[in-house]
């Protein structure tokens, strides 16, 4: 029993294994790096770095086969490795502080990135001047609202992730008295205004509303940072006595589709998906200065109001480049203007392992400082030895 | 004398380098140097007449030297003087480079043609201008990435003429026979054209003569504003001082002004002369001007002045020199009299880095920046970086290693820049997300002194490799002299670039909340990061050796590289097939080389030529 345990042990604390993880890292970075021109930065993450393995298509088929380890595998060995090798085999002398720190600090930065994988969420929020919203958007996914406006005070709003929709499941929920059935989705399409007796060129008819008057035209997937992909689904609505009718819905619709049935209002849109605050911001005034000139711009920033229904916090904020609002957890960045710079664009991320790069950041710097100096100084005993011999 | 020597050369080296300090004296008797030294504001940025001359020169033809067609060489400056009054004379200069068969075809032209097989003059190219603007309207809807070479050369060349014809409208309208007494003219005739355009808009009877020929003026000039980018006009004092006028504007506001600007007089009274050869004239009114401009624009004119001095002493042309000298010193040192050739080898390439200190600190100076803000300085701090390391390591090992690398990475990071200069003027102003003194101070610089030390041990670890293979001049103690160097190096350039790294991961999270982004740059500099990484744990792991580190060390220049250029290129070279933008081939044939020397530090000892045992 001994034998083995030595082995398996001496595995994981060798250098060896450092170094050959390193090694199949650089690949995977390298790798993940060349796959961003055609798959995008969000694909690239999660085809390589948030997952055990990297998986490859068999050409011509659906079945998928590991051919790389993936980021959380090589990291998760060098965690082990990194945490393994210092209990057994480090002592802690003076000499070797400075490295104990630097991995030490490595070590904070690699369970950090783990963490900010699982967590970190991002969303943006477009304002035109003197809007105000208390929700942001996804800029990659979206869902289908189907909102009840009887009620003049309210809204009951149901919405579907656009992950159903693009199975084709049936939706039946509590708070509608229909089904929500998906006929047909195109993850990303372009939609004109067909013209009269122009037949409709898609397998699924629509019969109520604006669907009825539309062209759609399937788009290939963008992976582009700058770009979006625009879905556009058709949905039927089966109610107790039979179909209420077929409707096309996209983001692309900025206007909610109305219809009455039973005697209630209600609306449906395939919207850009939403995540509602507990506060407001409205946009007071976009600024966008270009050096004299020229078109380079030199900043942009957006003075915006921010407001709680509780009255408690009711101020104003300058926010532009390098200078993020920081508010509930969520940090708001000028990303973006758009419509002649009166729109701004700012993308808002949730992070709650933010401190922890911090903290490694501060352990390695300490760590290296050290490490350098101890270095140096018995580089500089060394010479200062031999040239005594000398003379 | 022979213990002199170092002496001597550094001597000849300082004066040299003074030399270039001085200002040449032009061959005409026109002040063009005080021309030269006038501010203008391009691209957002107040800079001299000078380097507008000098950065659309490279633009056009890849030098800053024009040969005229009788074979004398102009000026940067005298050629702009003649394309701003004598167009006439400046559009049969051979300014335009066209290098891609295809466009020559487009042109009816052949390289024989041209000068230096590539240059062409605007009379060569103007009857075919509406083919040119033609295909350019073909390929300007695409991605500049998916742009076929020829397309990417026409998209240049008319990017040149439209920089050729704005600087052709920057001070006068070219054609005009008398540019000043039309001036003249229309100050004259101002007051009845006025009164004419108010009693039309009142309903009144009106001159319909004095209405027609301002209208007619009115439009001339609306054209003038419309053609050109350069703002040579300053505001008044007081009024917003980035509100800068091009000619056109300034002479539209004479409408309301009542008054012709006084800028744009002297700039024609200096055509006027220049067109009739008046120098007295000239330098009278260059003169005057600058007495003017000096009462509202003295910091400004400060700025100017050092910065048209900076162009023509071209310290990093300068140092490129000095580095070869410095290569080649310390080359020979290995051959003879190690000791006086390495010390001359040592005091020249403190000159030369020197000279490119002197030069980065003018750039900080006139920007008003930290040292690296482009692609550009990036070249010469890189460089600068690697060779301030060398003087270290030589000071103390005295054995010209260090030398030769800091003549070797000197005169790369040189040739580099040079061509990364060719795009336009280098000190450009900073994108809104760039725009943080503090980040660049720091994260920036950090991380290009990690890249300056990865490359330094990477052509210390190249010199090894050749001496000890090609020659039989590598003996133990300086192979291990160099093994402690490189290895010194590696470690130094571990904590920038990790250092350096996660700065700018802290800059991520300060202005996007995000750490770490798995970007191209951030991921280049991660693989740097853990490349160093790699060659220190092999090395304390005792999985390589001397030879062993020399190989890993070399491999870091293709890491180091790919970082700092193959990252920007993935839009480029791999998104469209069949096409290589140039610096992707070189890229390609520097990671070639590096394999080659590589291969060549794995071959095994007894195929050495040194460190042979004694037969």
């Amino acid at each position: 029993m001994r034998e083995p345990w030595k082995s398996f042990h001496d595995f994981f604390v060798s250098l060896k294994l450092t170094v050959v993880l390193m090694a199949l890292s650089i690949v995977l970075v390298f790798w993940a790096t060349l796959a961003q021109v055609q798959l995008g930065i969000w694909a690239v993450q999660e085809k390589f770095f948030r997952t055990f393995f990297v998986l490859e298509h068999i050409p011509n088929t659906d079945i998928p086969v590991p051919v790389f380890p993936g980021g959380y595998f090589i990291g998760g060995l060098l965690l082990i490795n990194l945490v393994v090798a210092h209990i057994s085999r480090f002592k802690l002398t003076w000499r070797k502080s400075g490295i104990f720190l630097t991995h030490l600090g490595l070590i904070v930065l690699l369970l950090g990135e783990l963490f900010t994988g699982l967590w970190q969420e991002e969303y943006q929020m477009r304002l035109d001047e003197g809007e105000t919203k208390n929700y942001s958007e996804s800029y990659r996914f979206n869902e289908l609202a189907i909102i009840e406006t009887t009620d003049p005070e309210f809204d009951d709003v149901v919405v579907i992730p656009e992950k159903l929709l693009a199975r084709g499941a049936e939706v039946q929920h509590p708070r509608l008295p229909f089904r929500v059935v998906p006929r047909l989705y195109y993850p990303n399409a372009a939609l004109q205004l067909r013209e009269a007796g122009q037949p409709a060129n898609t397998p699924v008819p629509v019969n109520r509303d604006i669907g009825t008057r539309l062209q759609t035209i399937p788009l290939p997937l963008t992976y582009k940072l700058n770009e979006r992909n625009l879905p556009t689904a058709f949905i039927e609505l089966i109610g107790p006595d039979g179909s209420l009718g077929t409707w096309q819905v996209s983001p692309q619709l900025l206007q909610p589709q109305a219809f009455t049935y039973a005697g209630r209002q209600w609306r449906i849109a395939l919207r850009f998906e939403r995540h509602y605050k507990p506060y407001a911001l409205t946009l007071l005034k976009f600024s966008h200065d270009r050096y004299a000139g020229t078109d380079i711009p030199k900043n942009f920033s957006s003075r915006v109001r921010l407001t709680t229904p509780d009255g408690a916090d009711d101020r104003e904020i300058l926010i532009f480049m390098n200078n993020p609002l920081r508010y509930g957890g969520l940090t708001f960045y000028q990303a973006g203007f758009d419509n002649n710079d009166r729109t701004t664009i700012l993308q808002i991320v949730r992070n709650p392992s933010w401190t922890l790069p911090y903290i490694a950041c501060a352990l390695m710097s300490v760590g290296l400082l050290a490490q350098f100096c101890i270095s140096l100084a018995g580089f500089i005993d060394k010479r200062v030895i031999k040239t005594a011999a000398k003379s | 004398m022979k213990r002199h020597l170092p002496l001597i050369i550094l001597a000849l080296g300082a004066v040299w380098l003074l030399a270039s300090l001085r200002e040449r004296a032009p061959e005409t008797e026109f002040d063009v140097n005080g021309f030269g030294r006038l501010p203008v504001l391009v691209n957002g940025r107040i800079k001299p007449m000078d380097t507008v001359a000098r950065s659309s020169l490279l633009q056009l033809q890849g030098r800053q030297r024009v040969a005229t067609p009788e074979g004398e060489t102009l000026a940067p400056i005298e050629w702009l003087l003649e394309v701003q009054f004598r167009p006439e004379k400046a559009d049969a200069l051979r300014t335009f480079e066209i290098v891609h068969p295809d466009l020559l075809t487009l042109f009816n032209l052949t390289m024989a043609d041209g000068d230096g097989k590539k240059r062409f003059s605007y009379l060569q190219l103007e009857k075919q201008i509406p083919e040119l603007e033609r295909q350019s309207r073909l390929a300007q809807p695409l991605d500049p990435q998916a742009r076929s070479p020829f397309q990417r050369a026409v998209v240049q060349l008319h990017a040149n003429l439209v920089l050729y014809h704005q600087l052709k409208h920057s001070l006068m309208m070219p054609g005009a026979p008398d540019f000043l007494g039309e001036l003249m003219r229309f100050q004259a005739m101002l007051p009845l054209g006025i009164e004419a355009v108010r009693a039309r808009q009142a309903g009144e009877p009106f001159d319909e003569r004095a209405f027609n020929a301002l209208i007619e003026l009115g439009q001339r000039y609306d054209f003038l504003s419309a053609s050109s980018h350069l703002l040579p006009v300053p505001p008044a004092a007081g009024a917003d001082p980035t509100a800068w006028k091009n000619t056109g504007r300034a002479l539209l506001d004479t409408l309301e002004t009542g008054a012709i600007d006084a800028h744009v007089l002297a700039y024609a009274g200096l055509g006027h002369a220049w067109q009739r050869n008046q120098p007295e004239q000239f330098n009278t009114i260059i003169g005057l001007y600058r007495t003017e401009l000096a009462k509202t624009l003295a910091p400004r004119l400060k700025k100017t002045d050092v910065e048209t001095r900076f162009n023509s002493a071209q310290p990093f042309y300068t140092s490129t020199i000095l580095y070869v000298l410095a290569l080649l010193l310390a080359l020979g040192s290995w051959l003879k009299w190690p000791d006086i050739l390495g010390r001359s080898a040592f005091w020249i390439t403190a000159l030369a880095f020197i000279a490119t200190t002197a030069g980065i600190a003018t750039r900080m100076w006139l920007e008003g920046r930290p040292p690296v803000t482009n692609l550009y300085s990036s070249a010469l701090f890189v460089g600068w970086g690697s060779v301030g390391l060398c003087l270290i390591l030589e000071a103390i090992y005295k054995n010209a290693m260090a030398s030769a690398a800091a003549g070797l990475t000197g005169f790369c990071c040189l040739i580099i820049a040079h061509n990364l200069s060719l795009s336009g003027d280098t000190l450009e102003m900073m994108r809104a997300v760039l725009d943080s003194n503090f980040w660049l101070a720091t994260h920036v610089i950090i991380i290009t002194i990690g890249y300056s030390a990865t490359f330094l041990a990477g052509a210390l670890a190249m010199i090894y490799v050749l001496r000890g293979t090609l020659t039989a001049s590598l003996d133990r103690a300086t192979a291990d002299a160099i093994t402690r160097m490189v290895y010194g190096i590696i470690c130094f350039a571990t904590l920038f670039s990790l250092v350096g790294t996660v700065l700018g991961g802290i800059w991520a999270d300060q202005s996007w909340g995000r750490f770490w982004g798995w970007d191209p740059k951030e991921n280049g500099a991660l693989i740097i990061v853990l490349w160093c990484a790699i060659i220190l744990h092999a090395r304390w792991g005792g999985l390589v050796k001397q030879r062993g580190l020399m190989n890993l060390a070399i491999f870091g220049n293709i890491v180091t590289s790919w970082s700092w250029f193959g990252t920007n290129m993935l839009g480029v070279g791999l998104h469209s097939y069949g096409f290589m933008d140039a610096a992707f081939w070189w890229l390609s044939a520097f990671i070639a080389s590096q394999l080659a020397i590589i291969a060549l530090g794995s071959l095994p000892l007894a195929s050495w030529r040194s460190f042979r045992p004694a037969a």
